[in-house]
């Protein structure tokens, strides 16, 4: 298999980093750090990522309440999310933290509000 | 007429940090005036995650982090001012403001704190030939309409600047339905974070034309397309290289200028570099009693910073209130040695020093595998390796106090040498 490049995100110098799969083993390159492997190889096998996004909201000072997943999703999923946050409306008052959308699409993780409103 | 120890110009991170912390410093009487609706500043339209690292420990939305400094700043019980708008101070530190209640106010303070942030830049600033239509907006501004009013501002867009606001919002445009269609900078090099390169650009498979700029803008009423073309190494455009893209909206991300019309008119001492006020080691600015923090004083890339310089500018604004500030003695002067554009604080009374100088400062270009040497009156006192430096990425430094002690402390000089000469 064809080694995959891609800049590791983990720390600011952004290391162009190489991932090659082996006999189901996992062979990370040119990373500087073992934080490097770590995230290579999760971006090969299951990238994740936390969303940030809004929500309608009711009877509050703005129309749209920040929201987002308490921890990182499938990557794949954030599309599919969205569809789901972009289809509900809630009402003012919410405090900041409370549950929006449990265990949005079966991920296990909660969408939760980013401020009181 | 009102009268505070302390008024606070801003409720941004800026100026909530500062007056928490002057607060905290045994200072009572403390007003923040806010213009907008409420307090947080930009933090407010900053829906996405990695805020808070340095301070929190966690990655928190702009709200989170503005909400835990609202929250805070309520319980100290400071008093706050929103929908009212500052119109200039005077030297004397009498401040005019105004709002529909109150109307027109004179407020009498004992110090100010300038936490103003920064705007910015519009279309004029830069120069695009072709129509004025509607469908051009400042990507800070599309950030407030989609995030807070829920108004999406286009269907197809590009992105002129590679910011981190730019790269921000071609995210969050992608993920609202739009087709966000390019990124195009006018450098070699992206002015944002890798990190938002990855996240929002490359996950979505938008792409960055660097050495690229919008030379035209088309359509009547409704932008209708813009024209793109390629840059030679003196930014100028390159015939032959133009390409139409058909679009309705154009973000510009093209910087943030500190907001100094009130520093300005007052006749703080400007640095023309930052465009922000020249301050010392306690923020303070070339008018005694007058400090200043933020993006006010130099546009941040992280928030985190912000709160840390606001911190030290509340703490200080306490001090002298209270009489503390040790102004006697000698100036240091920091300056931008090879490298370097720019470093803030410019002044420093190392007799006013708890027990280390911070400086922030940025470099002027894209750097790898260097060493970043600190000298106080032309000797070097410490070396620092840095395998990758970027104009977009603020560096910061501590000096020990002891090191400033005992120098003739004329000048700090902070440049840039390649490893191993
Ligand atoms: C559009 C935009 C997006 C940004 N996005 C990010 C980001 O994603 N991540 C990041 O780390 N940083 C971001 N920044 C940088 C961000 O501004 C800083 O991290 C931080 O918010 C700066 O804090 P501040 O308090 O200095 O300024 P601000 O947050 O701008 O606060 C200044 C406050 O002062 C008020 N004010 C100004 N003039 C007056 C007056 N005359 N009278 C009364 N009130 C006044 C303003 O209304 C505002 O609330 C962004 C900046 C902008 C402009
Ligand atoms: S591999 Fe290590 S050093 Fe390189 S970018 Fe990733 S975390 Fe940073």
């Amino acid at each position: 298999m064809k080694a995959k490049e891609m800049i590791c995100i983990v720390c600011p110098l952004g290391c162009h980093i190489k991932v090659l799969k082996n006999d189901g083993v996992y062979n990370v390159t040119e990373n500087k750090c073992l934080r490097g492997k770590e995230y290579g190889i999760k971006e090969l096998t299951n990238p994740i990522r936390v969303l940030t996004t809004t929500v309608k909201i009711k009877d509050a000072l703005l129309n749209r309440l920040p929201v987002k997943t308490k921890e990182a999703i499938p990557k794949h999923k954030v599309i599919k999310c969205m569809e789901v946050i972009n289809s509900i409306e809630i009402k003012s008052p919410i405090s900041v933290g409370e549950v929006i959308v449990e265990n949005i699409l079966g991920t296990g993780v909660d969408v939760v509000a980013s401020r009181s409103m | 007429m009102l009268a505070y120890d302390i008024v606070v110009i801003g409720g941004g991170p800026a100026g909530l940090a500062a007056a928490i912390e002057a607060k905290k410093n045994g200072v009572d009487s403390i007003l923040v005036i806010e213009r907008d609706r409420e307090l947080g500043g930009i933090l407010q339209q900053c829906i996405h995650n990695g805020f808070g690292l340095h301070i929190f420990k966690e990655e928190l939305t702009g709200p989170e982090y503005a909400e835990k400094f609202i929250v805070e700043l309520q319980k100290l019980g400071i008093e706050y001012k929103l929908d009212t708008m500052v119109l200039n101070i005077r030297e004397d530190r009498l401040v005019n403001a105004i709002n529909t209640e109150d109307g027109f106010m004179i407020i009498k303070a004992r110090a100010i704190v300038l936490a103003m942030g920064c705007r910015e830049r519009t279309r004029g600033a830069i120069n695009i030939s072709g129509t004025r239509p509607a469908g051009v907006f400042t990507a800070g501004t599309a950030q407030r309409f989609v995030n807070m009013e829920g108004y999406m501002v286009g269907k197809k867009v590009v992105i002129l600047g590679s910011g981190d606001i730019g790269l921000i919002m071609a995210r969050r445009m992608t993920l609202e339905g739009a087709k966000v269609l390019a990124v195009a900078e006018l450098m070699p090099f992206s002015g944002g974070l890798t990190r938002n390169i990855v996240q929002c650009l490359d996950d979505y498979d938008i792409p960055l034309l660097l050495s690229h700029t919008v030379i035209e803008i088309k359509g009547k009423d409704r932008v209708e397309g813009v024209v793109i073309a390629k840059v030679d190494e003196n930014k100028r455009p390159i015939k032959g290289t133009e390409k139409y893209y058909e679009c309705d909206t154009l973000l510009l991300s093209v910087g943030l200028i500190p907001e100094n019309e009130i520093s300005e008119n007052v006749g703080i001492k400007m640095d023309p570099i930052t465009s922000g006020p020249v301050v010392n080691e306690a923020m303070e600015t070339s008018i005694e009693g007058i400090f200043a923090c933020g993006n006010v004083v130099h546009v941040h890339d992280l928030v985190d910073f912000v709160t840390e310089e606001s911190r030290r500018a509340g703490k200080n604004a306490a001090k002298y209130i209270k009489n503390q500030i040790q102004s006697e003695g000698s100036i240091t002067e920091t300056k931008p040695g090879k490298g370097i554009s720019y470093i803030v604080p410019q002044k420093v009374r190392p007799e006013n020093i708890d027990k280390t100088l911070d400086l922030f400062m940025r470099v002027d270009n894209v750097y790898h595998n260097m060493n970043m040497v600190i000298s106080i009156d032309g000797k070097e006192i410490k070396r620092m390796k840095k395998r990758h430096l970027a104009p977009g990425e603020m560096e910061a430094v501590k000096i020990k106090k002891e090191d400033l002690m005992d120098s003739k402390h004329a000048e700090i000089t902070i440049s840039l040498v390649e490893e191993g000469a």
